[in-house]
C-alpha cells in the first residue's frame, strides 16, 4: 500500500527532475509550446482516467469543461479586471458546481446513454460559445486575455508558462497519487470492477461516480484556464467534440486505469502530430494507424506494454 | 440472545414465477443458520432480497429491529449486513490486501480531502486498516499472498479473499452464498473451520450451501426452502429425518 505510493512518488520525482532540466537543453520556444500543451492535456487526461479507468464511466464531453475553465476565467478577468489567479479559481468552483449538478442527474444513466448525455453537454457549450457572440466573441474567438502574474513577474513567455504549468501539473499528479492509493482510489477501482460487489461492501456507487466526474471536470477546467491565460487567445473551435474524443483516445492509448498511462498517453499523443508533420498529408493516416494499432494489439495501452516489457526483462534476468 | 434478522412473509415474483412465497424465519444473534434447498428453491433470490439487490414484492425484513425497507445495498452494508456472492467477485486491478481493505470502507471516518492531501488522520486510518486487513488475511490463511494481484490467485483462494473482504469489518451478519461451491474437500473443510471461528467471534452467519455435509457439520439450525416456501426448520438432525425434506430432495 504505502510501497506503491512511494514507488509512484519516486517516479514523480524523476519526472520532475527531467521537466526542470529540459528547458536548459531545449532552446527552441516551439518545443516549449508543445510541451506546455502536452502538460495541459496530461492534466485533463489524468482526470479522465479517474473517471474512465477508476470509476468505470465514460465521457465524451470533457472539452466542454475545458471550455468552461477557459472562457469562464478569460471573460471574468477581461470584464472585471481581477487577477487571473482569482478568475481561474472562480471558474474552477463554477465548473465544480455545474459538474456536481450534472453528475447527480446524468450519472444515473449507463453506458451509451451517459456518452450521449456528455456529448450533448459538449455540443451545447460549443454552440453557446459560437452563438453568444456579444459575450464570447463568437467563432472568431476571444483575444487579449491577460496572463498570470507573480508579483512584478508577468508569466507570459513560453518559458515562464512552462514552469508554471508543469509545476501545477506535478503538484496535481502528487495529489492524485495520494488519492488513488487511498481508500477513495480503492473504492473507485472496486466500482469499476463490480458495482454490485462494491455496493455490498458499503461503497455508495452513485457518490463515487459523481466524485470522479466532478474531479475530472475540475482538472479539465483548470487546464482550460491555464490554456486561456497562457495563449491569450481562445476560440470555440478548440473545444469541439473532436477534442473530447481525442482526450478519451489519449486516456485509452496510455492505458486506462493508470495515472502514469494518462501521462504517457497525453504526453506522446499531443506532440505526435507535430513530430509527424514531416509526413505532410500522410500525417493523420499514420496518427490514426498508430492509435488503432496500440488499441487493438495492446488493449492495456502503452502502460500495459511497458509493464509487460519490464516484467519479461526482470524474469529473464532471474532465469 | 435476540433476533438479529427477521423475515416476515417475504414474497418475490419474476413475471409469473413465484420465486419466494411468504418466507418467514429469523436468525438468532450469534448462530450459524443453514439455508438449503434444491436448485431453483429461491435461496439466492432470498439473499439478494435481504442484501437489497432485489426488492421484495411483499413482506418485511427487520435487521436488529429496524426495517430495511427502501435502503439500498450500500446502506444495508453500512449497517453491518455483509454478503458474499456465489460467483466470486474479486476486484480486478487490486492486490489481495487492497481487496480486503475495500471491506473496511464502511468504517471510514476520514473525508475525501484528508486522503487527497494525505493528512495525518488519513495515514493513521490507513495503517489501522492495513493491520486489520492482515488479521483477516491471516484468518483465511492468505497473509503471505497479500501483495499478489487478486485475479492471479487460484479459484479457491479468490473465494477466501472475498470472504476476508466481507468479514474484515466485523459485520453483525454475514450472508454467504455458496461459499464452498467449486472448492475441493480439503478447502471445504478449511472453510468450515474459518466459519466456526467467525461464530466464536460473535458473528451471525446465514449460510446458503449445496454441500450438505458442511451445513450439517457447522450449522446450529437449518431452514429448508423448496419452490419459494419454507418446508422445514430445525436442528441438522431433525432436518435429516424430515420426510418433506427427503421428498423435496429425492422426489417421490
Amino acid at each position: 500500500m504505502f510501497a506503491r505510493l512511494q514507488k509512484d512518488r519516486r517516479r514523480l520525482l524523476g519526472l520532475a527532475l527531467l521537466i526542470y532540466i529540459l528547458p536548459f537543453i531545449l532552446h527552441n520556444p516551439y518545443y516549449l509550446t508543445v510541451l506546455n500543451l502536452s502538460a495541459l492535456n496530461i492534466l485533463t487526461v489524468c482526470g479522465l482516467t479517474l473517471l474512465i479507468g477508476y470509476a468505470g464511466q465514460i465521457s465524451l464531453g470533457h472539452a466542454g469543461f475545458w471550455a468552461l475553465g477557459a472562457y469562464g476565467s478569460a471573460l471574468l478577468s477581461l470584464h472585471t479586471g481581477w487577477s487571473p489567479w482569482i478568475t481561474t479559481l472562480l471558474a474552477l468552483l463554477g465548473t465544480i458546481g455545474l459538474a456536481a449538478l450534472m453528475g447527480v442527474t446524468i450519472l444515473r444513466l449507463r453506458g451509451n446513454y451517459l456518452v450521449m448525455a456528455t456529448l450533448a453537454f459538449n455540443l451545447a457549450v460549443y454552440f453557446f460559445l459560437v452563438e453568444a457572440e456579444d459575450l464570447t466573441g463568437g467563432p472568431p474567438g476571444l483575444p487579449g486575455i491577460p496572463p498570470y502574474k507573480l508579483g512584478p513577474l508577468v508569466l507570459a513567455s513560453d518559458l515562464a508558462a512552462y514552469f508554471l504549468i508543469w509545476t501545477v501539473l506535478l503538484l496535481i499528479l502528487f495529489l492524485t497519487f495520494n488519492l488513488v492509493h487511498s481508500s477513495e482510489g480503492r473504492a473507485l477501482k472496486a466500482l469499476a470492477a463490480s458495482e454490485t460487489a462494491a455496493a455490498c461492501l458499503g461503497i455508495n456507487p452513485h457518490w463515487y461516480k459523481v466524485l470522479a466526474f466532478v474531479l475530472s471536470a475540475a482538472y479539465a477546467s483548470l487546464a482550460g484556464s491555464f490554456y486561456a491565460h497562457y495563449l491569450s487567445f481562445i476560440s470555440p473551435k478548440t473545444f469541439d467534440i473532436f477534442f473530447s474524443v481525442e482526450l478519451v483516445a489519449m486516456s485509452l492509448f496510455g492505458g486506462r486505469g493508470s495515472i502514469w498511462g494518462a501521462v504517457l498517453g497525453a504526453g506522446t499523443l499531443t506532440p505526435l502530430p507535430h513530430l509527424l508533420s514531416f509526413f505532410d498529408e500522410y500525417r493523420d493516416l499514420i496518427y490514426g494507424a498508430l492509435l488503432m494499432g496500440v488499441l487493438i494489439f495492446f488493449p492495456q495501452g502503452l502502460m500495459g506494454l511497458l509493464e509487460r516489457v519490464l516484467r519479461s526483462k526482470s524474469s529473464g534476468l532471474k532465469s | 440472545m435476540g433476533e438479529i434478522l427477521k423475515l416476515q412473509t417475504v414474497s418475490k415474483s419474476f413475471g409469473g414465477v413465484k420465486a419466494l412465497r411468504g418466507v418467514s424465519f429469523s436468525l438468532e444473534d450469534g448462530e450459524i443458520l443453514g439455508l438449503i434447498g434444491p436448485n431453483g428453491a429461491g435461496k439466492t433470490t432470498l439473499i439478494n432480497v435481504i442484501s437489497g439487490l432485489l426488492k421484495e414484492d411483499q413482506g418485511h425484513i427487520l435487521f436488529e429491529g429496524h426495517s430495511l425497507k427502501g435502503l439500498s445495498p450500500w446502506q444495508r452494508a453500512a449497517l453491518g449486513l455483509a454478503r458474499t456472492f456465489q460467483h466470486i467477485q474479486v476486484f480486478a486491478d487490486l492486490t489481495v490486501l487492497e481487496n480486503v481493505l475495500c471491506g473496511l470502507h464502511r468504517q471510514r471516518k476520514t473525508s475525501f480531502w484528508a486522503h487527497f492531501l494525505r493528512l495525518p488522520a488519513a495515514v493513521a486510518e490507513e495503517k489501522d486498516f492495513e493491520s486489520r486487513a492482515y488479521q483477516a488475511l491471516a484468518l483465511v490463511g492468505l497473509k503471505e499472498k497479500a501483495s499478489w494481484e487478486a485475479e492471479t490467485l487460484p479459484y479457491g483462494e479468490q473465494k477466501k479473499v472475498v470472504l476476508a473482504r466481507s468479514l474484515v469489518s466485523n459485520p453483525r451478519l454475514l450472508l454467504l452464498d455458496e461459499p464452498a461451491g467449486g472448492l475441493n474437500e480439503r478447502e471445504t473443510e478449511e472453510l468450515g473451520q474459518i466459519l466456526l471461528k467467525l461464530k466464536t467471534k460473535g458473528m451471525t452467519l446465514l449460510l446458503v450451501e449445496h454441500d450438505l455435509n458442511l451445513v450439517m457439520n457447522i450449522c446450529d439450525r437449518v431452514v429448508v426452502l423448496n419452490q419459494g416456501e419454507v418446508i422445514a426448520m430445525g436442528s441438522p438432525l431433525e432436518i435429516q429425518k424430515n420426510n418433506r425434506v427427503l421428498e423435496a430432495y429425492l422426489g417421490k
